[in-house]
């Protein structure tokens, strides 16, 4: 893609929107800090759940036990490992976060840009799908396809790909407003007066222009799909088990927050730093690719 | 003459409005050769950006377009847009009135450039990159090495249409189209922007139209010039007849109002009374009646035909005046001089 690194002859790089953006983003220290604990984490579960796959299918008699050595997050009240139970449900959250921010990614910048670039009847049709698929409440949608579509237990697959398909409008609306806006420019009509075609102008042209708010608006997906997978959890009709998820951890461990803190409080605040990393990291690729905002920082 | 390389023959441009059909551009026809610049000059609704608009197929598609434009032999009126997209920056080429905002704000200079090089025809990114800086400098930019590597909002006005100049050139178009290209800049930037501009034309040996409203523009570049109004042709001559020998009382009005640096000349400028007409409907008669102070009978019932008056070096001098050759042998402006006074009299009697 034209965007990435180019080489010349002599080495010596052109500058390009992502070498820009890179340099940019290495310079964000709260973005870096947010993207080190993001790749600990997923390094960590990746390891345990590699080393002990059966951590979390192991029953042992330490039944609802504090955090100690051998158990660092404490087991539930059924005696399993916590700590097994909250890196493989995040590793699953995030499977189904990037499964779900790719889909809703891609659907909604392509919907979006035909509908703003081209606008007349085919921006009004579109648009009229994303208000049907806005104005029907997301959860009743999700409730039944889920009970459809895993009629034999949640499969994550089918979860994320059901979140996936209706979380897509919100990114779509932004970026046709913001195409709407951007394709008035000067800078488009000139580029077509130099003999670009449609799909040039909107891939060269328009997106890399909206990318600070596509970026933005994807790490929200992520971190809305996240949340969306353990509230449908919560209601049963998510992943279930043998299947964890940290939205799953917090369902049975609410119960006993007082009692057993730690089966609450772990996967909760796990939750918590993963979200929070991802809109740490959104804000920084906001930041980097817009040239002016980033060089000010020197 | 050789081969001309711009041919326009008849052109009309039409807006279907609610009030009408609105006519932007009525019959217009002329021939450019390479390195030949026409100067398209008239006030702001008088056609000129539209013909412009019209010269590289980029109008709405509400536009109704009649005639003939052809490009190095090529027809553009009616030509598929898939085609255009061809046409477009390899053999006809165009910069922008605005350069704060007509490049593209998130890439480099050297990436938009490259782009534009890259777009039409095999070119490796070194070579490009290598013609890059050398478009660079021939627009005029210093350390153009360094430049490419800036974004547009890090240059000035100035530098900006130099860069908008050298990505037009890129691939040496037959010819460039220029919509007020200094308008947006600093005076003393004007002028080293129009060098960038003709040395890019003796480079590329393209034809330049240059749309502008600044007769001083103009008289520097141009080598024919075509007054508009009411989307009309009214006057077209070689720049020296135009500027000593103007033909049309619309063109006396236009020159009257440049301001003079002459230390004698403290004079008020001289203004055309009243505003240009819609051309929605177009009644008959001439369009500049109403505000011409000559204007007679005739004028108001009939529109006067494009013809040509006599010149000394027989070049072709055409006006579109019942009175052209009395017309042309007034001074300058003078048969506006009346209606400043008028003009004034009124402002007096109003404190």
């Amino acid at each position: 893609m034209s965007i990435f690194r180019k080489k010349g002859r002599s080495g010596e790089k052109i500058e390009t929107q992502w070498s820009t953006a890179m340099r940019n983003f290495r310079k964000d220290k709260m973005a870096l800090t947010g993207i080190a604990i993001f790749v600990i984490i997923l390094i960590v579960a990746l390891v345990q759940t590699m080393l002990n796959p059966k951590g979390w299918s192991t029953l042992t008699t330490d039944f609802a036990k504090p955090p100690s050595w051998h158990h660092p997050f404490g087991t539930t009240d059924s005696g399993l490992d916590l700590m097994s139970g909250c890196l493989k449900g995040a590793l699953q959250d995030l499977i189904i976060a990037v499964i779900v921010s790719t889909m809703a990614l891609v659907i909604g910048t392509a919907v979006g840009a035909v509908a703003g670039y081209f606008g007349g009847l085919l921006d009004s049709v579109l648009m009229r799908v994303v208000d049907l698929l806005l104005v029907v409440p997301l959860l009743t949608i999700l409730i039944v396809m889920s009970n459809i579509f895993s009629s034999g237990g949640g499969s994550p697959l089918a979860i994320a790909l059901l979140i996936g398909f209706l979380s897509w409008t919100y990114i779509s609306r932004l970026v046709r407003a913001e195409f709407l806006a951007l394709r008035e420019r000067p800078f488009v009509e000139a580029s077509i007066a130099l003999g670009a075609s449609s799909w040039r102008v909107i891939t060269r042209h328009l997106i890399p222009n909206a990318i600070g708010v596509i970026m933005v608006n994807t790490t929200l997906t992520v971190a809305g799909a996240i949340l969306l997978e353990s509230t449908l959890s919560y209601l049963g009709l998510g992943i279930v088990p043998p299947a964890v998820s940290l939205g799953m951890l917090v369902q049975d461990g609410q119960g006993s927050a007082t009692t057993s803190p730690w089966q609450f409080f772990f996967p909760a605040g796990l939750l918590l730093i993963i979200v929070l990393c991802v809109f740490v990291i959104g804000d920084g690729m906001q930041a980097a690719f817009d040239p002016r905002n980033a060089r000010r920082r020197k | 003459m050789a081969q001309p390389v711009v041919s326009v023959k008849g052109l009309e441009v039409s807006f279907a409005t609610e009030g009408g059909m609105l006519n932007a551009v009525r019959g217009l026809t002329f021939e450019l050769a390479e390195q030949e610049v026409l100067g398209i000059v008239g006030e702001s609704g008088s056609g000129k950006s539209v013909t412009a608009l019209a010269l590289i197929g980029l109008l709405p598609k509400t536009a109704v377009v009649k005639g003939s434009v052809e490009i190095d032999g090529e027809e553009i009126v009616g030509r598929a847009e898939k085609d255009m997209y061809k046409m477009r920056g390899s053999k006809i080429a165009m910069i922008f009135q605005d350069p704060m905002t007509s490049l593209n704000p998130v890439y480099t200079i050297g990436w938009q450039i490259i782009e534009a090089v890259r777009s039409h025809g095999k070119v490796s990114k070194d070579e490009a990159k290598v013609r890059a800086i050398e478009l660079l400098r021939l627009s005029g930019i210093p350390r153009p090495e360094a430049a490419l590597d800036s974004y547009p909002h890090e240059f000035s006005g100035g530098m900006r249409q130099r860069v908008v100049i050298a990505i037009a050139m890129a691939n040496s178009p037959r010819v460039m189209l220029a919509d007020e290209p200094t308008t947006a800049l600093d005076v003393t930037v004007q002028a080293q922007v129009l060098l960038s501009l003709q040395s890019a034309l003796e480079k590329t040996k393209a034809a330049l139209v240059l749309v502008t409203h600044d007769l001083g523009v103009v008289a520097g570049m141009a080598n024919r010039v075509i007054v508009m109004y009411a989307g009309r042709v009214v006057e077209f001559a070689n720049v020296d007849e135009l500027f000593y020998r103007p033909s049309m009382p619309y063109t006396h009005g236009l020159l009257g109002a440049i301001p003079s640096h002459a230390e004698d000349s403290d004079e008020r400028l001289s203004q055309i009374p009243g505003a240009p007409p819609t051309m929605l409907n177009h009644a008959g008669g001439c369009p500049f009646a109403p505000r011409c102070p000559l204007a007679q009978d005739v004028c108001r019932s009939t529109e006067p035909a494009l013809e040509p008056v006599a010149t000394a070096d027989g070049s072709v001098h055409l006006s579109a005046c019942h009175f052209r050759d009395e017309v042309s042998s007034m001074p300058v402006a003078s048969m506006f001089k009346g209606a400043e006074q008028i003009l004034e009299g009124a402002e007096d009697s109003g404190h």
